[in-house]
């Protein structure tokens, strides 16, 4: 091994060895605190809060069903910034968080999809209606399963950064369409979005509010989520950047002899 | 201890354990995964140093 | 460009280009249908233009992995590469001659099958319409698909996989249209719909299958 490799690799490797300084220095913290969110904000939920006049107790399937859908949206824009953050600048470790991403994207989804499922048997009467908001998230379940696919079909990692960016740009573009398309297709059972909307939180909009009982639970399993989204992208992302370091040790041990 | 959950207990129920278990099981794959390639990476970077 | 487009189209009519396989997977679909939900024809008419779009979409899916593939193979694909032609242009002109050579067919045929499906008389003008001005969409769309998994050895399942959500907007406002000329709807909004997709995946796909196709070519 020359000097020139030893600098070269440094170099390479600079990036990616800060980020995992840093990153096993906060992992305990987000690990912890989105335990503790998810433990506080689910048991006040499960045990604390009252039935729902009209929805009797399913109300408490909303403190898994809204923060893993607000995840499953929120993982597909963190994929498509780190894609574009790989695409102009040339971070592997972006396009390692992408790829470390999709799979709790899939699983958030999993978890939206199931748990409105549930969910919509006993108040809509069926297990799946073919509702805008569904549809759309099981659209976004089919994108994740082509992301994740087209990373484990190409084997030279830099090409596999390559186009699963270019995929998750053009990918989110038609998501967006469909949801258009989705909407117009078919008006659905669905309340519109209204954890979210100002009026709701502040409880001027009596119709379709969430009211304040249900709300601070909610907000804290909805910032337990987000943690454990944090965490879980971050431990990954180190292993990702760990399986490519052993590739190119191998690669570098084939070559060097 | 356990609240009443009337006659959607089933639903409830059911919603919370899916989740669980689905978050569950996407942490400890995870943290297998992590654990297997971390061993792994220390394992060749010893072999490395030791053969120069 | 023209060159390329007209060696495009003698490669596909010659036997083994593989010109005509969608055409018959269109038929078989179509004659399968009716012995999978039965034979009443009030039923057959109502999915009619739904089961015609379906199937012309999955006509075209299955005929993208040789869109590529062949001129990968042999080599030509670098050389087209290299060539002053702009890659985008290149893209483009398989594209189309993906379409004039599976699209066009399908549309061409879909009246006659229509028949055999008993589509309602005013429906069979806007199918072919909107099929018209949706299926070159799907040649576009699947041209970046092909782009995508060129260098894959078996690319085809997942070209499908990556292809097929990309379809989800064509097919829903297509179809959208199809359904509601049958019924005797207005067939305004959702037909501009489908014409918007059409024009803004040919202006600007092109760019994003040649980028992907650069760094597989890399």
């Amino acid at each position: 091994m020359s000097i020139a490799a030893k600098a070269n690799t440094l170099w390479e490797y600079a990036n990616p060895r800060k980020f995992l300084a840093t990153s096993e220095r906060v992992l305990p913290v987000f690990w912890i605190s989105s335990a503790i969110c998810l433990v506080v904000g689910l048991v006040w939920g499960f045990f604390f809060t009252p039935d729902d006049y009209k929805q009797g107790s399913t109300v408490k399937i909303i403190y898994l069903h809204v923060p893993a859908a607000l995840m499953a949206i929120n993982c597909w824009l963190m994929m498509l910034a780190t894609s574009l953050v790989w695409l102009v600048r040339r971070h592997h470790v972006s396009a390692l968080a992408a790829r470390a991403a999709a799979p709790v994207g899939i699983v958030m989804t999993l978890i939206a999809l199931v748990t409105g499922a549930i969910w919509g048997q006993p108040m809509w009467g069926t297990w799946w209606a073919w509702d805008p908001r569904l549809t759309s998230f099981l659209i976004l379940f089919l994108f994740y399963l082509g992301y994740v696919a087209l990373w484990e079909a190409i084997e030279d990692s830099d090409t596999a950064a390559d186009l699963t960016s270019v995929l998750c740009l053009v990918g989110s573009v038609f998501a967006l369409l469909s949801r258009y398309a989705v909407n117009f297709w078919n008006q659905g059972l669905h309340q519109g979005a209204s954890v979210m909307r100002a009026a709701a939180v502040t409880g001027s909009d009596t119709e379709e509010k969430v009211s304040n009982i249900y709300f601070y639970p909610l907000l804290l399993c909805m910032i337990g989520f987000v943690l454990l989204f944090i965490a879980l992208v971050l431990y990954r992302t180190g292993t990702e950047i760990r399986a490519r370091r052993i590739k190119a040790l191998l690669a570098r041990e084939r070559v060097g002899g | 201890m356990m609240p009443d959950l009337g006659k959607y207990a089933d639903a409830v129920l059911w919603s919370y354990a899916a989740s669980l278990v689905l978050l569950v099981a996407l942490v400890v794959f995870s943290i297998l995964r992590g654990r297997k390639v971390r061993a792994e990476m220390e394992k060749i970077e010893n072999r490395m140093t030791r053969n120069g | 460009m023209i060159a390329l487009l007209l060696r495009d189209l003698k490669l596909a009519f010659r036997a083994g280009g593989g010109f005509g396989l969608g055409l018959a997977f269109f038929l078989i679909l179509t004659v399968l249908v009716p012995f999978s939900v039965g034979p009443q024809s009030s039923l057959l008419s109502t999915i009619a233009p739904g089961i015609l779009w379906l199937g012309a979409l999955l006509a075209c899916l299955l005929s993208l992995d040789r869109l590529l593939a062949l001129d990968w193979e042999d080599g030509s694909l670098d050389l087209l590469a290299t060539a002053p032609l702009p890659l985008e242009a290149v893209v483009s002109v398989k594209a189309l001659a993906h379409w004039l050579t599976t699209g066009l067919p399908l549309v061409l045929a879909t009246p006659f099958l229509g028949v055999l499906l008993n589509l309602p008389v005013p429906g069979f003008f806007w199918l072919v319409i909107s099929l018209l001005i949706g299926t070159p969409a799907m040649s576009v769309i699947g041209t970046f698909g092909a782009a995508l998994t060129v260098g894959l050895k078996r690319g085809g399942l997942l070209l499908s996989l990556l292809v097929l959500p990309l379809y989800v907007p064509t097919l829903i406002f297509g179809a959208e249209v199809a359904r509601r000329g049958a019924t005797g709807m207005e067939t305004q909004t959702p037909l501009l719909m489908l014409g918007g997709i059409t024009a803004a995946t040919i202006a600007l796909l092109p760019f994003a299958s040649a980028a992907v196709l650069r760094i597989n070519l890399r």
